[in-house]
C-alpha cells in the first residue's frame, strides 16, 4: 500500500519547509473545514506535494470523554496486532474506518481507522501513571514497536487528518468539510526529499496537542536529548515532534501555562534580562537556567492546538513569517497574510507575530477559568490522578462484534 | 660511573650572528649557556637543555636554534631511544620517573576526528558580528521542575547557588607552589576581566589574591592545605578534588624545596617540608562518604556556594559521575588523561585514565539515561587546545570547559615538561624570585584575556554558522558533530554519526 | 545555657537548630543525639556544645575555636580539618579522627579507630594535639606532617607510615617491627616532656570524674616517635 522508496522519518532526519494556517472561534462555535482548506490551498507553492494535513478540535462531542485514536495501517497484520494491543490496554467504545474520498492526486493511502477508547481501569490503576501519561506511553508503544501502524492522533474530541499530498488534496480525501470544529490548523509540507510516508506528514500530535511548524531548528538535538531524559521517544526525528514534546513536558507535566511554556522555549536574551529590574531578572534567569535545554533555536514558526485553544510562536530572531488577524470571535493565522484575507476579507487587527513573543488564543470559557485559577504551576506528578479522584462516566456496552 | 643518559636536545648557536651579549647566559636557569669570563667565549651544556625556548626567543640576534639530539636510535621500533633512556635513568637513580604537563604519547585525539556542522539553505546561519550571540553559562545544580507564580513573575524558592560565566571556559586548578604567585595572579586578573573563574588549586589562597576571591574556585583536596573556614567562606565556589586527569589515583607531592616562606604561609605548613596529599581523601572511601564531604562544605558555608567535584576520567567514569550527582555535587568536573600537571610520575601520566572526549560523552549520556543531566552541571577539561575543542566539548554535552595549559602557553609556557624541576625560565612553574619576577601579572593577564576573547569570537562564529545564537542550544547537540576516521564503537560512545550520514 | 533535643532529626535541620541556639547562648546542650553529622561545623571561639548521645560523623569539622564535649561515644572523622578549639569525648571515637587537623586538641578517653591523626599538620603557633586514653587502630598518624599524638594504650599495625612531621608520644615502646624505616623511636626527651605533660594534665582534668585514678602526669616512661627527616621521599623521584 505504501510507496516505500527511500528512508522514512525516524530512519533519517529530514529537514523541511512549510506553510501553516489556523482558524479558531473563541466562542466555541464550530465551523466546517472549508475555510481552512481554502486558506492553506492559497499557499500551495510553500509545499511540494509531499505532505499535508489538518487538526480539528471539537469534532467528536458525542465521545468527548474518550481518547479518539486516528491510526494508519500499512497492512492487515498491523491492524490486527494494534487492535489486539488496544484491547488489552483500553476499553473501546466505538471503532470504524475513517470515511475518505477517492482523489486522483492521492496515491496509495493507508487503511485509516478511528477508535474511541478509555484506558482499561484496572491496568491504569496498576500502572501508577495518570490517564494522560498512560495513554501517551501506549501511543509510543504502537508507533515504535508495531510495524506498519502509526497513531496520527490520540487526543479527546479532536483528530488529525494528514497524509502524503498537497494539503488541499488531503483535505478533500478526508472530507474535512464534513467535520465541525471550533479550531482548525493546517499544514503544507516541503520536505527536502521524498520519504512518501503518511505518518511523517503534519500536524504532529500527542494527546490533545497538535503542532504545525515551519522552519528547521538548529537546537534539535539539544532539545531531543533533553526531552528523551523524561521518557519521550523522538521516533520521527522531526522538529515538530520535539517541539510537541517540549510543550507537553512544560505545560502538561510541569504545569506551566502554554504562554509560559512558549516563553521558556523562546526565552528573552541575556541582554534583555540584564536590563530588567532585579526581581524580574532573577525570575527570568531562573527560568533560563533551569530550562536552558528547552530553548528552541533557529528559525521556526509554530501553531500549537490544544483543548484550550491556539498558541502561536516565532523564534527569537523572527526568521519565519507568521500573520494573525481577528474578526469578532474568530481568529486567523497563516504564514502569509493573503491566506487570511482570502477567507476573511474584512479581518481586523492584522499583524505579524513578533519574534519570541507567544500569541495565545484561548476559548472564552478557558480564559475565564484560567483567570480564576492560581498562577502557580502545579506539576502533573504533584496532582492526584484524575482516575483516582473522579468517577469514570458510565460507558455503553462495547458495540463492536 | 659513566652516565648513560644522552642529552635530549642540541643547542646550536650561529657564530656569525652571535654577539656574545650574554642574554642567553642570564636567562637560562638550567645553566645551559656558559660564558668563559676569561676568554669571553660562550659554550653550551646540551644535556641541561629542556627546550623551554626562552633563550631562542630572548636572543636579540636570533642566533640560537634548538634541535633534537641527532643520535640515531637502535633501529628497533620496540626499544626506542626514549624507552632505553628511561631505563638508563632508573638504573642510575633507582627512582620513579617524574614528568610534567600532559602526556606527549600519540594517543588518539578524538577532537580531531569530530567535524562541526554549518547551516546551508534549510536554515540560516547567523552573523555574530551583527546579531546577538550568547555565550553566558550558569554552573550549579537545579531542580528538574521550576515552581513559579506566573502572574507575579516570582520563583517559589531561589535557585541553588550558581556560578555565572560570561564565556564557557574557566581556568583549571593550579596551586600556588606548583605555579608562581604571579602566574596565579595573572589568571585571577584575567578571570575577573573575562567574567569567569580561576581555581587556586589545593595549595590555599594567597592573601594577595583574596581580592579576587569572588572569581576564585578554591579546592579541597586530600591534603586539605590552607583549608579553614575563612578560605571556604571567601571563595566563589568550592571544588573537591578527587583526582586529576594526568595522575588519576595518586596523591600529590610538592617537594620541600618548593615550600618557600610564601608557599608555606598559604598552605599553612612549615617551610621546607614535603607537602604530601594522600592518594584518597581519607574521609571518602565510598560514594556515600563523598556526600558527607559535600555536605560538610555546604554546612560550613551556609549552602551559599556551589560545590564542584573533580574526578579524573577513568574507566568507570559514567557510573562514578552519576554517583557524584546523587552525592550532592552541584558541578561535576571531568579531567581527561591528556590533561597537564606540574609533576606526575611519568608512567601514571602516560598510561592511566581515558580521553576526555569519550569520558564526557559517556557521562553526559549516562546522566541523561538516568534523567538527571539537567539537574547538575558538567565541566570538561584535560587538553582543550582551541575554540573548536570547546565547541566540540559543549556539543558532546559539557556546560563549560576548563583549561590550564592553553592560558599557560599564552603566558609563555613552551611545554618543555620540566615544571617539576622548579626552574621554569618563564616564571610560571617556579618559586625562584629571580625567575617569577620575569612574569608580569598584568601583561600575562592581558595575553590570556586576548586569547579567551579571540576564542570566544571564534566560538560565536562557529555557533552562528550552525544557526545557533545561544550556547544553551549547542549543549549536548551532537547532531552538530560528525565523525571521521572513527570506528563504530567510538562513534557509538561519542554518540555521533559518521560524516556523510 | 540552652538545650536542644535532636532525636532522629536530619542533620540539616539539626544544625540549623543548633546554630540558632548558639546565637542565643554561648553554650548549648544537645540531648538525645543520634548520628547527626557536622555538629559544631566551623564553630567559632567562645561557643560550646555539650552533647549527650552519639554525634554523627564529621563532628567539629573545620571547627574554628569552639569547644565540644561528648558524653558518650563519637563516630568517624571527628575534628576533620579542624582549625582551632577543643573536643573532649567521654568514650571512644571512630576512624580518621583529626584528619588533616591543623590546630586545637581532641581528647578521647578510651580507644580510637583506624587512621587517627592522618595527615595532621602544624603551622607556626598552630600545633594540633590528639590524646587517646586507650588503644589505637592501624595507621595511627599516617602521613603525619605535624602536631602531637599521645597514645596511652597500644598502637595497631602500620604505625605512622609516611610520617614526615610532628611527634607521637607512646606510653609503651612499640614492637621494633612497628617502627618503620625513616622513623626514630626514643625515650621521651626533656623537650618532649614539656609538650607531653600539659596534655596529660588536661586529660586528667577532662576525665577526672570518669577515671578510677588519675594517670601519671609526669610522662617519664613515655617514648617518642619522630620522623628522621621532613623529606622522606626526597630521592624517590627523578626527572
Amino acid at each position: 500500500m505504501f510507496d516505500s522508496k527511500g528512508p522514512r522519518e525516524g530512519e533519517v532526519r529530514i529537514p523541511s519547509g512549510c506553510a501553516i494556517a489556523a482558524i479558531m472561534d473563541r466562542s466555541g462555535n464550530r465551523h466546517d473545514g472549508s475555510d481552512i482548506l481554502k486558506s492553506i490551498a492559497l499557499m500551495h507553492d510553500r509545499s511540494n506535494g509531499l505532505g499535508g494535513g489538518f487538526a480539528a478540535y471539537g469534532i467528536y462531542p458525542e465521545y468527548k470523554e474518550l481518547y479518539a485514536f486516528h491510526i494508519m495501517y500499512e497492512s492487515r497484520e498491523a491492524r490486527a496486532e494494534t487492535e489486539a494491543y488496544l484491547d488489552r490496554f483500553f476499553m473501546s467504545e466505538k471503532q470504524e474506518r475513517i470515511p475518505t474520498e477517492s482523489v486522483a492526486a492521492i496515491k496509495n493511502p493507508p487503511d485509516i481507522w478511528r477508535y474511541f477508547v478509555a484506558p482499561h481501569p484496572m491496568r491504569l490503576a496498576n500502572s501508577g501513571l495518570d490517564e494522560a501519561e498512560y495513554t501517551m506511553q501506549h501511543v509510543f508503544h504502537i508507533n515504535g514497536k508495531i510495524d506498519g501502524a502509526f497513531v496520527a492522533s490520540s487526543g479527546k474530541n479532536m483528530g488529525a487528518f494528514k497524509g502524503v499530498g498537497y494539503p488541499e488534496d488531503i483535505g478533500e480525501f478526508y472530507r474535512i468539510q464534513d467535520y465541525d470544529a471550533w479550531a482548525w490548523t493546517a499544514h503544507g509540507r516541503f520536505p527536502t526529499n521524498t520519504p512518501g510516508w503518511w505518518g511523517g506528514a503534519h500536524p504532529f500530535t500527542l494527546l490533545n496537542w497538535s503542532v504545525v511548524h515551519n522552519g528547521e531548528i538548529s537546537s534539535y538535538d539539544a532539545n531531543r536529548r533533553y526531552v528523551e531524559q523524561f521518557g519521550y521517544d523522538c521516533e520521527l526525528q522531526t522538529d515538530t515532534e520535539v517541539i510537541t514534546y517540549l510543550i507537553d513536558l512544560l505545560a502538561r507535566r510541569h504545569g506551566f501555562s502554554q504562554e509560559m511554556a512558549a516563553h521558556i522555549m523562546a526565552a528573552p536574551s541575556w541582554e534583555e534580562i540584564d536590563r530588567m529590574a532585579p526581581e524580574r531578572a532573577a525570575f527570568e534567569t531562573a527560568l533560563r537556567t533551569v530550562y536552558s535545554s528547552a530553548l528552541v533555536n533557529g528559525p521556526f514558526s509554530i501553531i500549537v492546538g490544544s483543548d484550550e485553544g491556539l498558541l502561536a510562536l516565532n523564534d527569537r530572531l523572527k526568521l519565519r513569517a507568521l500573520m494573525a488577524a481577528e474578526k469578532g470571535s474568530m481568529v486567523y493565522m497563516a504564514s502569509e497574510q493573503a491566506a487570511i484575507e482570502l477567507v476573511c476579507p474584512d479581518a481586523e487587527n492584522v499583524r505579524s507575530i513578533e519574534g519570541g513573543v507567544p500569541f495565545v488564543v484561548q476559548l472564552d470559557s478557558v480564559a475565564a477559568r484560567r483567570a480564576r485559577e492560581s498562577a502557580e504551576n502545579c506539576p502533573a506528578r504533584e496532582k492526584p490522578f484524575r482516575h483516582e479522584v473522579e468517577v469514570h462516566p458510565r460507558r455503553k456496552e462495547r458495540s463492536h462484534a | 660511573m659513566l652516565d648513560y643518559v644522552l642529552p635530549r636536545y642540541r643547542v646550536m648557536r650561529d657564530a656569525d650572528l652571535c654577539t656574545s651579549c650574554g642574554v642567553c647566559v642570564r636567562t637560562c636557569a638550567n645553566e645551559v649557556h656558559q660564558l668563559d669570563e676569561e676568554t669571553g667565549r660562550l659554550s653550551v651544556r646540551n644535556g641541561a637543555c629542556v627546550n623551554c625556548q626562552r633563550c631562542v626567543l630572548t636572543c636579540p640576534e636570533q642566533a640560537i636554534v634548538i634541535t633534537r639530539w641527532p643520535q640515531v636510535d637502535s633501529g628497533s621500533a620496540n626499544w626506542t631511544q626514549e624507552t632505553m633512556q628511561d631505563i638508563s635513568k632508573q638504573a642510575q637513580t633507582g627512582a620513579v620517573l617524574l614528568s610534567s604537563m600532559g602526556t606527549p604519547k600519540p594517543y588518539p585525539i578524538y577532537w580531531d576526528h569530530l567535524l562541526l556542522n554549518a547551516s546551508q539553505v534549510t536554515n540560516p546561519s547567523i552573523d555574530p558580528l551583527r546579531e546577538p550571540m550568547e555565550t553566558r553559562v550558569f554552573l550549579g545544580s537545579r531542580p528538574e521542575i521550576l515552581k513559579v507564580n506566573e502572574r507575579d513573575e516570582k520563583v517559589f524558592a531561589p535557585l541553588p547557588p550558581q556560578l555565572r560565566l560570561d564565556v564557557p571556559l574557566m581556568f583549571s586548578a593550579m596551586s600556588f607552589g606548583s605555579i608562581s604567585l604571579n602566574a596565579q595572579k595573572a589568571l585571577a586578573l584575567a578571570a575577573r576581566e573575562l567574567g569567569t573563574f580561576f581555581n587556586c588549586g589545593e595549595g590555599g589562597l594567597h592573601q594577595d589574591l583574596e581580592e579576587f576571591a569572588d572569581c576564585c574556585i578554591v579546592q579541597v583536596a586530600s591534603g586539605r592545605f590552607g583549608v579553614n573556614p575563612h578560605y571556604l567562606g571567601v571563595a566563589g565556589a568550592i571544588e573537591i578534588k578527587i583526582g586529576q586527569g594526568a595522575k588519576p589515583g595518586i596523591g600529590g607531592h610538592l617537594p620541600g624545596e618548593k615550600i618557600t616562606a610564601e608557599v608555606s604561609r598559604t598552605r599553612m605548613i612549615p617551610q621546607g617540608t614535603d607537602a604530601i596529599s594522600p592518594a584518597p581523601h581519607h574521609d571518602i572511601y565510598s560514594i556515600e562518604d563523598l556526600r558527607q564531604l559535600v555536605f560538610s562544605l555546604k554546612e560550613a558555608t551556609g549552602y551559599a556556594k556551589p560545590i564542584a567535584v573533580k574526578v579524573a576520567a577513568v574507566h568507570n567514569v559514567a557510573a562514578i559521575a552519576s554517583g557524584m550527582a546523587r552525592a550532592g555535587a552541584d558541578i561535576i568536573v571531568l579531567d581527561g588523561f591528556r590533561g597537564g600537571t606540574g609533576a606526575a610520575p611519568k608512567r601514571i601520566r602516560d598510561n592511566v585514565g581515558i580521553p576526555i572526549e569519550l569520558a564526557l560523552a559517556a557521562v553526559d549520556q549516562r546522566l541523561r539515561e538516568e534523567s538527571i543531566r539537567s539537574t547538575v552541571s558538567l565541566v570538561a577539561g584535560g587538553s582543550i587546545r582551541n575554540s573548536a575543542d570547546i565547541v566540540r566539548a559543549i556539543a558532546l554535552g559539557a556546560d563549560a570547559v576548563s583549561c590550564a595549559s592553553a592560558p599557560l602557553i599564552a603566558m609563555g609556557c613552551h611545554q618543555c615538561k620540566d615544571c617539576s624541576s622548579g626552574k621554569c625560565n618563564w616564571g610560571i612553574a617556579t618559586q625562584r624570585p629571580d625567575l617569577t619576577r620575569r612574569l608580569k601579572p598584568e601583561a600575562a593577564a592581558e595575553r590570556v584575556v586576548n586569547l579567551v576573547r579571540a576564542w570566544t569570537r571564534e566560538i560565536e562564529e562557529m555557533m552562528g554558522g550552525m544557526g545557533i545564537n545561544a550556547i544553551d542550544s549547542l549543549r549536548g547537540n551532537r547532531l552538530m558533530l560528525r565523525g571521521v576516521g572513527l570506528n563504530e564503537k567510538e562513534l557509538e560512545i561519542l554518540g555521533v554519526k559518521y560524516a556523510g550520514e | 545555657m540552652k538545650k536542644v533535643y535532636l532525636g532522629t532529626t536530619h542533620f540539616k535541620e539539626a544544625n540549623e537548630m543548633v546554630r540558632a541556639a548558639l546565637v542565643e547562648a554561648d553554650t548549648v546542650e544537645l540531648e538525645d543525639v543520634f548520628a547527626q553529622r557536622y555538629l559544631g561545623c566551623a564553630m567559632a571561639a567562645g561557643k560550646r556544645l555539650e552533647i549527650h548521645g552519639t554525634p554523627g560523623n564529621d563532628m567539629a569539622c573545620y571547627m574554628d575555636g569552639g569547644s565540644i564535649e561528648v558524653f558518650g561515644n563519637a563516630q568517624d572523622q571527628i575534628g576533620n580539618t579542624m582549625n582551632a578549639g577543643e573536643v573532649v569525648v567521654h568514650g571512644r571515637c571512630g576512624d580518621a579522627a583529626g584528619y588533616a587537623m591543623r590546630g586545637g586538641a581532641v581528647f578521647v578517653r578510651d580507644d580510637c579507630g583506624w587512621r587517627v591523626g592522618i595527615n595532621m599538620k602544624q603551622y607556626q603557633e598552630k600545633v594540633p594535639a590528639i590524646v587517646i586514653g586507650g588503644n589505637a587502630g592501624n595507621f595511627l598518624g599516617e602521613y603525619m606532617a605535624g602536631g602531637i599524638i599521645v597514645l596511652m594504650g597500644q598502637p595497631g599495625e602500620y604505625l605512622a607510615c609516611g610520617m614526615h612531621g610532628g611527634i607521637i608520644f607512646l606510653a609503651h615502646r612499640p614492637d621494633e617491627r612497628l617502627i618503620a624505616e625513616g622513623l626514630v623511636c626514643e625515650p621521651v626527651t626533656e623537650e618532649g616532656k614539656a609538650l607531653l605533660r600539659p596534655l596529660l594534665e588536661q586529660y586528667n582534668a577532662h576525665f577526672a570524674e570518669d577515671l578510677e585514678a588519675p594517670i601519671d602526669e609526669s610522662g617519664e616512661t613515655f617514648w617518642e616517635l619522630r620522623p628522621a627527616t621532613a623529606r622522606p621521599y626526597a630521592s624517590m623521584y627523578a626527572n
